[in-house]
């Protein structure tokens, strides 16, 4: 007879082998596509030629050649512009039989990935984000759903094999190196703010993994469309079908601009928790000084792509190094540092 | 100064919004004066570039606060830090990294930041002032530059006038505040550009909606300097002050009934609330397992204010609020009762002597000065208290937190505790340098062990030892920082700005209707619609689409609408820039 706690263990095995089956099928999709130039992209290369080099986007991509209408008529012309500048690259991400099966296979493990953190919340009679096991097995839920929702709506099903890399490798890292029995929490902890701070720190974890990944695809597309000799070979050809670098950055930033609201209040809850628990609202412990880290980090991301001459590529390594410090303080921190955010062991 | 530009990109709007930075032409430099200097300097530090670079600074200047031990936070890792690292160490403290927060170069950093911000967002502020006054820009005459465009034609008996009413109606919306800010106008065809067969006046409504982008913006960055400016009033005006409370005894809040004080340079001792608290009775509970955790700690104290006495409760994470002081409960253990007597059967001691848990099973360490002996040498007594003891070859060892079978083990040594040089001292540490530790016949040192309720004698002759009974004590920490409702309300206002600025869309909408007849065909009312986002938008075209839907639900005569002009909804496709999928 295995106890709650233990089919917890067992389900989170499963999700990392429904992730991992995913993954293959990501990557299989991603070499199904291969040499594959579209028409479409070579139109929009065309069409952003004048103004490649910029991140800004879209919006003011007016085409002088267009001639001006003032009939009714209009509509159609102009629907045809559109489409050849924007929106086909995004459209021209056929469904592929692989593609199919691991969004399913993602699906399914996500369900699985909730299952198991549902039984742990119950096997430890707590919600179950309160340490590192926790945090991490929580965290990979929230970026792979951020991933499959969002993808519902955007066509972002080209970062599937990065989100699902990751969220395979976090749980079995996890269950690995980190496992501890579901157990109770000290009175320290026992507050509903461990179920606002921590969901919502974990939370966007997992939607700063998701821009993360779409931030990398925009620096290796971009790469790519410069001419980068390492990015050329026909391995890196599927980068041709993905959207535009300027349109990779536009959606990193829309995911990031959630996920830093989200890591504001991440602090703020924390500096509220703090006031009670502690008796002081900030104190510099080493998970609050790479919390403020993290958010100075953000902020400059968010600063840079406004800023000329550090828009675009620039902007998307602050995202990378962000990300970097955003992992750092979830499992560093606790290894290296010793501080008041060490919990259960780690 | 228009270099501040967090929020958006700034290109559809730049035609009227801030003027984009002159470009300076390079290899030219004009003569500055010191006024010139100045103002360069200033436009420097407040060019976004700047702000970005103090930012990235501000990142990398706060890890070392996590890596190196910080005296506020630890002081005793910086003296062990020194211990270990005798040649750097003083070298580090000369840059002031042991107190990274509160030296200059972090305070410099994060100082220059917000002069930086402040010179950024006055001057923006003062544009979206003038700019939230602004009528709306003119419709344009083409609509077929925009992003997002549609068009109806409908039967002339739909007056342009209607439609624009509409439209008018529609966008502004019918809650209290407009969505849109609308207006509505006429153009004559007179003249050149009016196209052919555009008879009549062309009724034109200009529409823009998401000031509240803007004013987020400004309003999150003033919150962070209110913020750091109640930070900053807060730690000149708080205090906080440590005791150790045993059961049964009680403090007033004063300064000097605190064993640690500190205080804000603008702190006055006479804004101590006058209150005394006893620590009636205290409760705690552990789980059962092989390592027992804490589950509940709860101090029950009465509190005697002005008002009276009354009976309260404090529990970690649930502080005890005595006008506006805040009564934390930090820590607690046992305080053994012991009661020491010469040879001759005085009292040279008596009193309770806090233990200090180290582990998770209270195996907690103490020390007993007895410097006023009668006659001969002063005593020190060292060692632990094991709440659950366990007996076994390798000695004692506490199994559980709880006082289910308490033993006191102690070394005795006498000799001079140095309490008379004047030198202060750690309670909790006994200097052995000037005492002789007791010891048997064959040399182990002496061993005492006691449980409550016994009596042992002392070795060489010295007296007795009682362990009397066994209370708890708990380690308060009272705190008042004034500027914490500040803080908070600062906080929270950053983040309603920050959320107002990142997900306000910032969009313009403007239709144009005109009665048009072509050649022999009836005369027929033309709308011809357009928007504009600040920023990419994916709701730009649907907000279109509904204007125009809202638009066929007013006609009158929706049977006589000629409907080989108007396309079906289904014709135009996803134009979401983000390519999504509807």
């Amino acid at each position: 007879m295995t106890t709650v706690g233990e089919m917890s263990d067992l389900l989170a095995w499963g999700t990392a082998s429904a992730y991992a089956i995913a993954l293959v099928a990501f990557a299989i999709d991603l070499s199904g596509r291969l040499g594959v130039r579209s028409v479409a992209r070579e139109k929009a290369l065309a069409a952003a030629t004048p103004a490649s080099g910029a991140s800004t986007v879209a919006t003011d991509v007016v085409d002088p050649a267009v001639r001006d209408t003032t009939s009714a008529g209009a509509v159609s012309e102009a629907t045809a512009r559109r489409a050849a500048s924007l929106t086909s690259p995004w459209k021209a991400w056929s469904v592929s039989k692989p593609l199919a099966i691991a969004v399913s296979v993602s699906w399914m493990g996500l369900a699985l990935h909730l299952a198991a953190i549902v039984t742990r919340g119950f096997a430890a009679g707590r919600a179950p984000w309160a340490n590192l096991y926790e945090f991490i097995l929580v965290g990979a839920f929230f970026a792979m759903a951020v991933f499959l929702v969002v993808q519902t709506r955007w066509e972002i099903r080209f970062l599937g094999t990065i989100v699902s890399g990751l969220a395979t490798l976090a749980i079995v890292v996890a269950l690995n190196a980190f496992h501890v029995e579901a157990a109770g929490v000290q009175p320290a902890l026992q507050s509903y703010w461990l179920v606002i701070h921590v969901g919502i720190a974990v939370l966007a974890t997992g939607i700063f993994t998701v821009a993360f990944a779409a931030s990398v695809t925009q620096l290796l597309r971009d790469s790519r469309d410069e001419g980068s000799p390492m990015l050329a070979s026909r391995r890196w050809s599927w980068l041709d079908q993905v959207p535009t670098a300027a349109q990779l950055e536009l959606l990193s930033f829309r995911i990031n601009a959630v996920g830093f609201v989200l890591w504001t209040f991440t602090l703020v809850s924390g500096s509220v928790w703090a006031e009670d628990a502690w008796g002081r609202y900030w104190g510099w412990d080493p998970k609050e000084v790479w919390s403020f880290v993290i958010w100075v980090v953000y902020a400059a991301y968010l600063h840079a792509r406004t800023t000329r001459g550090w828009s675009g590529r620039r902007a998307a390594w602050f995202v990378v190094v962000g990300y970097a410090c955003v992992l750092f303080n979830f499992t560093g921190v606790n290894m290296l540092f010793s501080g008041k955010h060490s919990y259960s062991g780690v | 100064m228009s270099g501040y530009r967090p929020e958006g990109i700034e290109n559809a709007f730049a035609e009227d919004g801030a003027p984009a930075p002159a470009s300076r032409p390079s290899g030219e430099l004009p003569a500055l004066g010191v006024v010139g200097w100045l103002r360069w300097g200033w436009r420097q530090l407040t060019s976004m570039r700047v702000a970005l670079l103090l930012l990235m600074l501000l990142a990398v200047a706060a890890v070392p606060g996590s890596t190196i031990p910080q005296r506020p936070q630890d002081p005793s890792k910086v003296v062990e830090f020194f211990d270990d690292n005798p040649g750097v160490a003083p070298w580090l403290d000369k840059l002031q990294m042991f107190d990274v927060y509160g030296s200059v170069w972090f305070s410099a950093i994060y100082l220059l930041l917000f002069v930086s911000l402040v010179g950024c967002i006055l001057p923006r502020a003062k544009v979206h002032w003038i700019a939230l006054r602004a009528r709306p820009p003119r419709t344009p005459r083409r609509m077929g530059r925009y992003p997002a465009q549609g068009a109806r034609v409908y039967a002339a008996s739909y007056t342009p006038a209607q439609v624009a009413d509409a439209a008018a109606a529609h966008l502004r919306g019918r809650g209290p505040l407009p969505r849109f800010r609308v207006e509505q106008g006429t153009e004559t065809s007179a003249g050149a550009r009016a196209p052919e067969g555009e008879p009549g006046p062309v009724h034109v409504v200009a529409a823009e909606r998401g000031y509240l982008r803007e004013t987020g913006n400004i309003v999150f960055h003033l919150a962070l300097v209110g913020l750091l400016v109640a930070v900053g009033l807060g730690q000149a005006l708080q205090y906080r002050g440590q005791a150790i409370v045993v059961q049964g005894r009680g403090f007033a809040n004063s300064v000097s009934a605190y064993d640690t004080f500190s205080e804000g340079p603008w702190f006055r001792e006479e804004n101590l609330p006058p209150f005394t608290m006893v620590l009636d009775d205290f409760t705690s509970t552990f789980t059962d397992d092989a390592m027992p955790v804490a589950k509940d700690f709860t101090a029950f104290v009465s509190v005697t204010d002005p008002a009276g006495t009354r009976l309260e409760t404090i529990k970690v994470n649930h502080p005890l609020t005595i006008e506006g002081a805040k009564v934390y409960l930090q820590g607690n253990g046992y305080a053994p009762r012991l009661t020491v007597k010469d040879a001759d059967g005085n009292v040279t001691f008596a009193g309770t002597v806090p233990f200090i848990p180290e582990d998770q099973v209270y195996t907690s360490r103490g020390v007993v000065k007895v410097p006023d002996v009668v006659t001969g040498e002063q005593i020190g007594l060292v060692g632990y208290l094991l709440p659950t003891a366990q007996l076994s070859a390798q000695g004692v060892r506490s199994l559980h937190p709880d006082l289910l079978n308490p033993v006191l083990v102690l070394t005795v040594w006498t000799g001079d505790l140095g309490l008379d040089d004047g030198v202060p001292q750690n309670v909790y540490e006994l200097e052995t340098e000037k005492m002789t530790q007791a010891r048997t016949a064959d040399g182990q040192p002496v061993t005492l062990m006691l449980a409550p309720g016994t009596t042992v004698d002392l070795p060489d002759g010295l007296g007795t030892l009682t362990l009397d009974d066994i209370p708890r004590f708990v380690a308060l920490d009272l705190r008042h920082d004034p500027a914490l409702t500040w803080i908070a309300i600062f906080a929270f206002t950053a983040i309603g700005g920050l959320m107002l600025s990142l997900f306000t869309p910032r969009r313009r909408v403007w239709l144009r209707v005109s009665t048009r007849s072509d050649g022999d065909g009836p005369a027929r009312t033309v709308v011809e619609t357009a928007g504009l986002a600040r920023t990419d938008d994916a709701g730009l075209q649907p907000e279109v689409d509904a204007l125009l839907a809202f638009l066929d639900t007013r006609d009158p005569a929706p049977d006589d609408r000629p409907a080989e002009d108007n396309p079906t909804p289904d014709d135009s496709p996803a134009t979401d820039d983000l390519g999504e999928t509807r």
